[in-house]
């Protein structure tokens, strides 16, 4: 298949994906979003097309470097007539299997540092359980609301954050120094061998109280924000920065996904198509990266996740 | 005492006992969810909410779905196992408790290590995940 071929797929399965999301029936449904609306059809007519769009999700999810998670909640709460319950339930358990799939791999390579996750996980873990209980305390339309703007502010942080592949950290601080945060790595792309340390961890940490909070209300999987923080402002390489975000959203995603399985926002039919079709998008999304173009992919997602932003705002200030 | 895996490009003994037994848990809890799964899809172990009338219950939000189910939260499921929908949990939460086995794993190998702050960070960690996988800290609209 040439490289035409396949670009050509990804913009075929984007399209496709965009005509299922605004389908005539789909958004009759989704305005209406009463039991006998969506129970009209029969009962495989949603987890079939849950499974369709979840799959070419996965897909974009690998060629725009996001996690799916991310995409998952205001897609699916948006366009989709379940309620957002259910939605950030099986937006934390599809995020969770796509971090638990690729994380034996990350640490085995020792490209995911269990050092550095650790005591980030144990306060982004906390703070997801207490967003967690946030969200599901609060009523629907303010998660909604603050949902859609927190959407909004990640297409922002997508379009404006830089990354650094190998930032500069001239000293340790004392806090990573205490607790032995340093590593080394093989560069694949030089042959390099990179030895890394972390500096303001202490800011760094604070951090993770906010995106722990995030990631627990809003189901979103945290990898947006994960990165950056540590990759721009604790000074962790690129790559290790990326391999132990996605490490940690295994943990962090863990304890808010077992406040929302507790509390019963956990349904199979919904969870089950999702986490199967995010998962094989994004085994057919890895092949494809070679031929993509990201920066188109990139904008397409970034298109993707703004129009879903703002309709979740759009929901949940009741326009 | 200074880790393998900060020296050496290789992994240190924890983070590959780590990495082990997320791999089997990840692998065991997908098997596992997918059989289920497929037993609840065609029919094969009755549901206790008819296939045809889920979707309405989606639409809910997750107190009324409860309620109009009249099913209860936290681990009742265990005690509905009969029903094919319920048989899907059992997957669900060996994905969601992976974490904390391969926390419990690892708290040996870092004494062992003379590591006690991170082996102390390890079983809080444990604990948390714990609590919350209790049901204790239960909230609600």
């Amino acid at each position: 298949m040439g490289e035409n071929a396949k670009w050509w797929i990804i913009v075929i399965l984007s399209s496709l994906w965009f005509m299922v999301l605004t389908h005539p029936v789909l958004a009759e449904v989704t305005a209406q979003t009463s039991g006998a609306e969506s129970n009209a059809h029969a009962w495989w007519f949603w987890p079939v097309v849950l499974f369709l769009v979840t799959l070419v999700m996965g897909i974009l999810a690998v060629l725009g470097g996001v996690g799916g998670g991310v995409l998952f909640v205001p897609i699916i709460s948006g366009f989709f007539p379940f309620h957002l319950d259910f939605v950030r339930g099986a937006g934390l358990l599809v995020a969770l299997a796509g971090a638990l799939a690729a994380g034996p791999g990350l640490l085995r390579l020792n490209l995911a540092s269990l050092r550095l996750a650790i005591p980030v996980a144990l306060i982004a873990s906390t703070c997801a359980i207490i967003g967690a209980m946030i969200g599901l305390a609060l009523p629907t339309n303010i998660i909604q609301t603050a949902l859609g703007a927190t959407i909004i502010g990640i297409c922002i942080l997508m379009l404006t954050a830089k990354k650094s592949e190998f930032p500069d950290v001239p000293q340790s601080d004392m806090l990573s120094s205490a607790l032995r945060i340093y590593g080394v790595y093989r560069e694949e792309s030089t042959g390099q061998v990179i030895n890394w340390k972390i500096h303001r961890t202490p800011l760094g940490l604070t951090l993770f109280i906010a995106i722990g909070i995030m990631a627990g209300m809003f189901g979103l999987g945290a990898g947006w924000a994960n990165v950056p923080a540590l990759n721009l402002v604790m000074g962790v390489p690129l790559k290790i920065s990326v391999a132990t975000s996605k490490f940690l959203l295994s943990i962090t995603d863990t304890s808010a996904a077992w406040i929302y399985l507790n509390k019963g926002c956990v349904i199979p039919m919904i969870v089950v198509p999702s986490l199967v079709g995010i998962m094989l998008g994004s085994f057919i999304g890895v092949p494809l990266l070679k031929v993509a173009k990201p920066s188109v992919v990139r904008w397409i997602v970034i298109c993707m996740l703004a129009f879903a932003g703002i309709k979740a705002l759009g929901k949940g200030l009741g326009f | 005492m200074t880790d393998k895996s900060q020296t050496s490009l290789e992994a240190g003994p924890e983070q590959v006992l780590y990495a082990k037994v997320l791999r089997k848990g990840m692998y065991l809890g997908l098997v596992i969810l997918f059989i289920t799964f497929a037993i609840y899809a065609l029919g094969i172990i009755k549901p206790y909410i008819p296939k045809d009338k889920i979707s309405i219950y989606c639409a809910m939000n997750v107190h009324d779905y409860l309620y109009y189910a009249k099913i209860k939260d936290g681990w009742s499921w265990l005690g509905m196992l009969r029903y094919s929908e319920f048989i899907n949990f059992i997957g669900i939460v060996i994905l969601a408790g992976v974490t904390i086995i391969c926390y419990i794993a690892i708290i040996p190998v870092l004494l062992k290590n003379n590591d006690k702050l991170y082996a102390t960070m390890a079983l809080l960690e444990v604990v948390i995940l714990g609590l919350a996988a209790s049901g204790i800290l239960a909230v609600g609209h």
